[in-house]
């Protein structure tokens, strides 16, 4: 129990001073992780919807494999993204290998197929409900995809959390391609790898819950603006 | 509603805009440096960078990984130096023509931890009796598995100076974590293991528990640091004359200081020795 009042007072006196390295450690993991999950949001949202609207051969099998990889497994994701821009992978010559750019890359293919998913099944249930309605308005399929995304925004939303929340708490995908480095790549979920591995076990557990009230916060404001978008509906 | 949604790209932008600055700033003189766990966790690195970026101007990047791995990121090119603590895998990283010459930087020692009460009474004996007891007793013990440094050197201690095939006669008390150092700690330190830790990752150690140190000061148990220039004429990419400066600096007198100078709970970690050629 001693571990957890520790912990406690560790995460109060860490935002209380407003440690500069923990100012930088929490940009760091709100601009990668919110930059991932905008990415994957504006091309995934699209996609999904166009899986909810278009009939063509294959689709069912794309649905089933969308859905599968919302297992996928950071360490993978993280090996295969290394693997690319690794000096002497197929990207190595960008450069990018341990930089954020590397670590936004490898969050955006996790959070990629959960938004695709999630915004699948709400514009599924949409078009079957309003698609015909739509088509007879006159607009044509591609047409349909901004209309549905814009009468599914509360679905919109859902998704983008999902893929914020997946993005700002996973480690294994950023330790690898990030290199956790002090200062340029360290973010909230890989600094609390590290200090665990220093054996702080309290620090850790510190930074674990500043990093929970973190993407608590983010959530209520996106809620919070995202409110307003449902309105209309 | 109208400002919300105002409110919502305004959001959009400042994110945006923030991450292009910070890449920006990331277009500063900086090197990447792969190095070993125990040199982080130590709390090393933390020390003496900051030493010599006020003095250079170069930013450090540093790569914690085990030995193994350390090397295998300068084979692929995404490390400008090495820094690493295993003398036969860094002589064939330079035989690969990866490296261009290996340099002695310091050196600590190896020391094996357990629990207080030590059940299988290894406190205090030579290392290779030490580990020939733990095998007969069973006692649980920890290895890293991870080809690091420290994982190198425990499986020579077994092999060679304990004349013990680790590999064919390991049972469930030997349990390989492939994890690096601090991890490989917790464990023991949760379970009352065995383990073989360096020195300068065992002081700095904050959740110690009951375990502590059991063998030490044996010669076998020497760890020497080399760091390492990646090829350039293998890997373009390197930046050699700035790696240099880093490697150039850990050698010099100043940089021999300010390891040497380096200490957690008045303890020094680590011993330059950069005047040592046969190291």
């Amino acid at each position: 129990m001693n571990d957890f009042t520790t912990a406690f007072a560790t995460a109060l006196d860490l935002i209380g001073r407003l440690d500069p390295q923990l100012r930088d450690i929490v940009l760091l993991s709100i601009e990668v992780s919110l930059t991932a999950s905008v990415c994957a949001f504006l091309i995934g949202a699209p996609m999904g919807t166009a899986l909810a609207v278009y009939r063509f051969p294959g689709r069912s099998a794309l649905i089933i494999i969308v859905n599968a990889l919302l297992g996928l497994p950071p360490v993978v994701v993280g090996l295969v993204v290394y693997l690319l821009l690794s000096r002497s992978g197929p990207l190595g010559s960008f450069g990018i290998l341990f930089t954020p750019s590397a670590m936004v890359i490898a969050q955006c293919l996790l959070a990629l197929p959960i938004v695709m998913a999630l915004v699948h099944r709400t514009t599924a249930s949409l078009w079957a409900t309003y698609g015909d309605l739509l088509l007879n308005d006159g607009a044509n399929r591609f047409r349909s995809i901004w209309s549905l995304m814009n009468i599914g925004r509360e679905g919109m939303l859902t998704a983008f959390l999902a893929a914020f929340g997946r993005a700002i708490a996973e480690v294994g995908a950023i330790l690898i391609v990030g290199g956790n480095i002090q200062g340029y790549t360290r973010t909230m979920t890989t600094a609390i790898a590290l200090e665990t591995s220093k054996g702080d076990l309290p620090l850790a557990l510190g930074l674990g819950i500043v990093l929970i009230v973190l993407s608590m916060t983010v959530s209520g404001v996106s809620l919070f603006l995202g409110r307003g978008l449902g309105d209309k509906k | 509603m109208f400002s919300r949604r105002k409110m919502l790209l305004a959001c959009i932008a400042v994110i945006a805009s923030a991450f292009l600055s910070a890449q920006v700033i990331a277009q500063e003189k900086s090197i990447v440096v792969a190095s070993t766990t125990s040199t982080q966790d130590s709390g090393l690195f933390e020390y003496l960078l900051p030493i010599f970026q006020q003095q250079t101007g170069i930013a450090v990047k540093v790569i914690a990984q085990g030995t193994g791995q350390a090397l295998d990121t300068g084979r692929r090119g995404d490390a400008d130096v090495v820094f690493v603590h295993a003398k036969s895998a860094e002589e064939k990283f330079l035989a690969e023509g990866q490296g261009v010459k290996r340099n002695p930087v310091m050196y600590n020692d190896f020391v094996l931890i357990g629990p207080k009460n030590d059940p299988a009474g290894i406190k205090g004996r030579d290392v290779a009796a030490a580990l020939k007891t733990i095998k007969e007793k069973q006692a649980p013990f920890i290895s890293r598995g991870d080809r690091s440094g420290t994982h190198m050197a425990e499986l020579a201690l077994w092999n060679k100076d304990a004349g013990i095939d680790i590999d064919q006669q390991k049972g469930p008390w030997y349990k390989s974590i492939g994890q690096g150092m601090g991890a490989a700690l917790n464990m023991a330190s949760a379970s009352n293991a065995y383990v073989l830790s360096d020195r300068g990752t065992w002081l700095s150690f904050k959740n110690k528990g009951d375990l502590q140190i059991l063998v030490e000061g044996d010669k076998r148990l020497f760890n020497q640091y080399g760091v390492i220039l990646v090829n350039p004429e293998k890997h373009p990419t390197v930046k050699k004359e700035l790696g240099q400066q880093f490697i150039d600096w850990l050698l010099s007198p100043e940089g021999q200081k300010a390891i040497a100078n380096y200490k957690v709970n008045g303890e020094q970690l680590f011993y330059p020795n950069a005047d040592d050629p046969n190291a």
